[in-house]
């Protein structure tokens, strides 16, 4: 009898499963000394996509660091409601400095670790995507570029979405923000702009780059995981939707990742040194309405009649992600 | 040890001596020479430990800065003009969150138009950033007080910006006396950090904070620079003692006893000031000089009592309020108990126009004789200003201002008298 690999087809989740693994495989949060490390009674919206994705990015990291982390983060969503004075909900070393500083802050707490000989404290530095992307890519890049012991994380929610949703250059095409509003004949923002920030990381040409969801907590811990196995600098991405700012259901975070990723408009994969090294397949590839049409954000090319001229665009977009990143299940498809 | 030696390279001596455990270094004219000579240092393994991290702008530089001070190692970076502008947020910043850095600012002009030469304009930009500001007079005097600044720093946890003229003092080359490691060991205590990232003990580091409480962080921080105005004159007490010569302290106060004419100014100028005064008082004007090295916080009571026997007050500064007059001076005449009628501001040697004894003679004279206006451009060029206005008057497109300057001057170079 030939061997198959587990999958976990029981529910579409990835996470019931995980009661069907040997316990060194189950998931950090599934564990009973998780650390909580972004602690609950924090003042996220209900369903935030980010609040889920830092606390399983540093509850991973915190693992695989043997708790010796300290956490730099950037202005944004994740940094107001998670520290309104006099509360914090941190239950690690934590700094924040600025919006755009978020890299080179942790460039300055990786150097102190490094001159004090505590190569045992690792560094994480996080923000949104506008922290990432714009603001903080100056930053970023000169983080990346020399190379320094951090690990970055973006939590992209696709738009500032604490001002009060206004366009990053993480925002897709065709979607309404308060500055691209689908008004006078134009679809929402604008195609053929924006920045594909994890390419752009695997430019610098650092250890480590990987994109994840927060659909998918096993495959995100463990590149967290992976990812302090390096030295140097390392990047994750990670889709974290926001029912604020996309305009869907609060219970709907997770599917709204999972679908990104299902229909291709999000590739999920990590790369080394440059070199993408794996790819998370397409499953059951879906046409990308299913992932458009439950978020208001893109409501405007569903009146009638249908923006058929934009979702074509967005669908040539996945189509060309599934194409580059070599996404499509070929097994699935053969069976 | 007296060595001859470049401004520049003196302070980084100074630093090394303060033993930095993290330098971040961005090139910027006039301070370059001061990273380039850490950069060596550490390169060679002189200075260590030590990370010393090529940033790429000057707001990364105050960033990392941030970084390695919250998580408790001795931090130090050097800028001026522009980048001092570029890394302003994150200089407001450290300051907030009461970082101990300490950092050189090797004085500028700030652009447009763009200009390398000296003046006070960049330092004071920021004077109500939170910082200790500290002004050097000569390189002695700026080798001095960076050691007195990380002590300072340190002890409030509050960072500190030690101002050198740049060029006049970064590249002038002057005979100093280094101290030695041990002299500096025994007057700098080992940096023992208030807050700290630390996974055996964690932290929040700046949270947000609402109107409940920000007015009691601002009034925490204006608190410790009060306290400072204490701190200042002991410690540079013991600094005589320990290095045994005098130097930093609030104000230095120069034939000052029964002087009815004051002049207040910052930094190098001062001895030109004091040449100046010398001739002056050798034809029997009772004159005298106010030396500001401590600009923030502002000595007052310092100031007050300096000042308490002078009928008329001229500031001498590198620096223009524009829209208002002095920047110096307005703070001068708030700590004055006379009429700030004879408060003479006299904005001098912009953007690095040479202050020479001739133009000091002249604008002294004026002011001990009565004749001096409120607001003066030492050596302001009169007929150019006035025909530039004229042609703005004239034509729409009167073209870049900086431009029309040098085309009616007829020459591009330093006008020095």
């Amino acid at each position: 009898m030939s061997e198959q690999p587990v999958r976990f087809y029981q529910t579409g989740t990835f996470t019931v499963g995980n009661r069907l693994l040997p316990e060194d495989e189950r998931s950090v949060q599934a564990n009973m000394r998780r650390t909580n490390s972004l602690n609950s009674g924090h003042r996220a919206c209900q369903g935030c996509g980010e609040a889920l994705g830092a606390r399983y990015a540093i509850d991973a990291a915190m693992e695989a660091t043997n708790r010796q982390l300290i956490a730099v983060n950037a202005t944004g969503c994740l940094e107001v409601f998670s520290t309104p004075y006099p509360e914090s909900s941190w239950q690690i070393p934590w700094i924040h400095s600025l919006f755009g500083n978020a890299a080179a802050v942790a460039t300055g707490v990786a150097a102190a670790m490094r001159v004090k000989g505590r190569s045992d404290v690792r560094v994480v530095a996080q923000g949104g995507d506008g922290g990432t992307t714009d603001i903080g890519f100056g930053c970023l890049s000169g983080m990346f570029e020399r190379n320094d012991d951090v690990l970055y994380i973006c939590y992209d929610n696709e738009a500032y979405m604490n001002t009060g949703v206004q366009r990053s250059s993480a925002t897709p095409p065709a979607a309404r923000t308060a500055t691209t509003m689908p008004l006078g004949g134009s679809a929402g923002n604008r195609f053929g702009q924006g920045k594909n920030m994890p390419v752009l990381a695997m430019a610098h040409d650092i250890p480590y780059v990987a994109t994840a969801t927060v659909a998918d907590l096993h495959d995100l811990e463990a590149k967290v995981k992976r990812a302090m196995e390096f030295r140097g600098a390392r990047y994750i991405h990670i889709l974290v939707p926001c029912p604020l700012g996309w305009g869907h259901g609060s219970a709907e975070t997770v599917r709204m990742a999972r679908l990104a990723k299902e229909t291709g408009l999000f590739p999920v994969f990590e790369a080394e040194h440059g070199v993408v090294t794996r790819v998370s397949k397409i499953r059951r590839k879906l046409p990308v309405e299913e992932y458009l049409k439950p978020q208001q954000r893109f409501a405007h090319l569903f009146h009638d009649p249908p923006r058929r001229d934009v979702l074509d665009l967005l669908q040539q977009m996945a189509d060309r992600n599934i194409l580059r990143y070599g996404l499509a299940d070929e097994t699935e498809a053969a069976a | 040890m007296l060595k001859q030696v470049e401004g520049s390279a003196a302070v980084a001596e100074a630093v090394a001596l303060c033993r930095p455990e993290v330098i971040c270094a961005y090139p910027i004219s006039p301070q370059t020479h001061i990273v380039e000579a850490l950069g060596r240092m550490v390169a060679a393994g002189t200075l260590t430990p030590c990370e010393f991290i090529n940033v790429e702008s000057e707001f990364a530089a105050m960033s990392v800065a941030i970084g390695a001070s919250a998580a408790g190692a001795r931090a130090y970076t050097a800028t001026a003009s522009q980048g001092l502008l570029f890394m302003a947020e994150a200089v407001y910043n450290a300051a907030g969150l009461g970082l101990p850095i300490v950092m050189t600012v090797a004085n500028r002009a700030i652009g447009a138009p763009i200009n390398i030469w000296n003046d006070h304009t960049d330092a004071l930009s920021q004077r109500d950033c939170g910082w200790i500001q500290l002004f050097a007079e000569d390189n002695q005097e700026a080798l001095d007080l960076h050691i007195q600044a990380f002590r300072l720093a340190e002890e409030l946890s509050i960072p500190v910006m030690v101002c050198m003229d740049g060029f006049i003092l970064t590249h002038a080359y002057e005979r100093v006396d280094v101290p030695t490691q041990q002299q500096v060991d025994a007057y700098l205590p080992r940096y023992e950090p208030r807050q700290v990232l630390d996974p055996a003990d964690p932290v929040s580091i700046g949270a947000m904070v609402g109107p409940d409480a920000f007015m009691e962080v601002r009034y925490l921080a204006h608190a410790k620079q009060r306290r400072t105005l204490e701190l200042i004159p002991a410690w540079a007490d013991e600094f005589r003692r320990v290095f045994g010569r005098d130097s930093g302290g609030l104000t230095h106060s120069y034939q000052i006893e029964d002087a009815e004419t004051v002049v207040v100014a910052l930094g190098s100028v001062l001895g030109t000031i004091k040449d100046t005064v010398d001739e002056m008082r050798a034809r029997g004007v009772k004159i005298g000089v106010l030396g500001i090295t401590c600009f923030r916080p502002w000595p007052t009571a310092a100031v007050r009592a300096a000042l308490s026997g002078a009928a008329r007050v001229v500031v001498l500064e590198k620096s223009l309020a524009v829209g208002l007059g002095g920047i110096i001076s307005n703070n001068v005449a708030a700590s004055w108990t006379g009429s700030s009628d004879l408060v003479h501001t006299v904005v001098a040697g912009l953007g690095g126009r040479a202050i020479t004894k001739q133009s000091l003679h002249r604008v002294f004279g004026e002011a001990v004789a009565g004749s001096l206006e409120p607001l003066t451009f030492l050596d302001l060029d009169v007929d150019v200003v006035e025909r530039v206005l004229a042609r703005e008057r004239e034509q729409r497109r009167s073209g870049p201002i900086a431009e029309t300057i040098l085309r009616e001057l007829g020459v591009a170079a330093t006008k020095i008298v």
